[in-house]
């Protein structure tokens, strides 16, 4: 049952990530990477991750993902993209894709991860086992990432103002 | 409750990242770009999230918590910088931004 829930929500994850990249559509595309996030959120779930699967919904799917829908719709982008199957670019792009290809299957078909058997980690106790790691060993990094926040905020105010002087040189 | 192996969840995340950075290099809309962006970055919180739990250690998982802040912070000044892109230029097709090229 659990193998049959990891093929399926694995499946559904990739054919959505296929979807982010070969829809025209920029609505289609955004909307293809929610639901892309919602199959990694229960790849992420059979993990025994749960907090973090509800967080991955909670700030991707519901934040970022529809930041993308309203940047999209916002600016109203018609779809006359060349697709652009040609040029170096492309060739560049198919011959990553191969090799990376080529190196997931070579690790797939030889080498085994050798681990030691999975340890269980008691459910109810995630949330506590985050708040001990960030506020001890990680205290300092999350400090970091606080003030990320702030001068991201300050980064995005500055950059959505209307600055009249350069429009005027312009 | 992990049954699969821990080889298919590094399968799934290779793949998701190739697909990424597929994307980011035959697109030309920027605002796709950026979404195969945030796929190959998901790509590798699901690996790191495998990681941690086959270890059993709790590190991983911190760590993919630090990687969803960076990009969400990450995602607001590059939405803000292509929309300031889009009102100069009136376009977010690459193709068409090379004004450094010339």
């Amino acid at each position: 049952m659990a193998q049959f829930l990891f093929l399926l929500f694995a499946i559904f994850t990739v054919l959505c990530a296929v979807g982010v990249v070969v829809n025209k559509n920029a609505v289609n595309a955004s909307i293809c990477l929610i639901l892309c996030l919602v199959g990694v959120a229960g790849l992420f779930v059979q993990l025994d991750a749960y907090l973090l699967a509800f967080v991955l919904l909670l700030v991707y799917a519901g934040a970022v993902a529809a930041l993308f829908l309203f940047i999209v719709m916002l600016l109203d982008v018609q779809g006359k993209e060349t697709f652009g199957l040609r040029g170096f670019r492309t060739i560049a792009g198919f011959v990553a894709f191969a090799l990376l290809l080529a190196g997931i299957g070579s690790v797939a078909l030889k080498g085994q991860i050798v681990s030691s058997p999975p340890v269980s980690v008691a459910a109810g106790a995630q949330l506590k086992l985050y708040a001990y790691q960030l506020f001890t060993t990680y205290l300092l990094p999350v400090q970091i990432i606080g003030f990320l926040l702030l001068i991201s905020m300050l980064g995005v105010i500055v950059l959505s103002k209307k600055h009249e002087i350069a429009e005027d040189a312009k | 409750m992990m049954t699969a192996s821990l080889n298919a969840y590094v399968i799934v995340s290779a793949v998701l990242f190739a697909i990424g950075f597929f994307g980011v290099l035959i697109r030309r809309n920027t605002l796709i770009v950026f979404m195969s962006l945030e796929l190959m970055l998901i790509a590798s919180t699901l690996a790191l999230v495998a990681f941690s739990r086959v270890n059993g250690t709790m590190d991983g998982n911190v760590f993919v918590f630090f990687i969803l802040t960076v990009a969400a912070a990450e995602v607001a000044v590059g939405l803000a910088i292509i929309v300031a892109l889009f009102r100069r230029r009136h376009t977010v097709q690459i193709d068409q931004l090379d004004t450094l090229k010339n």
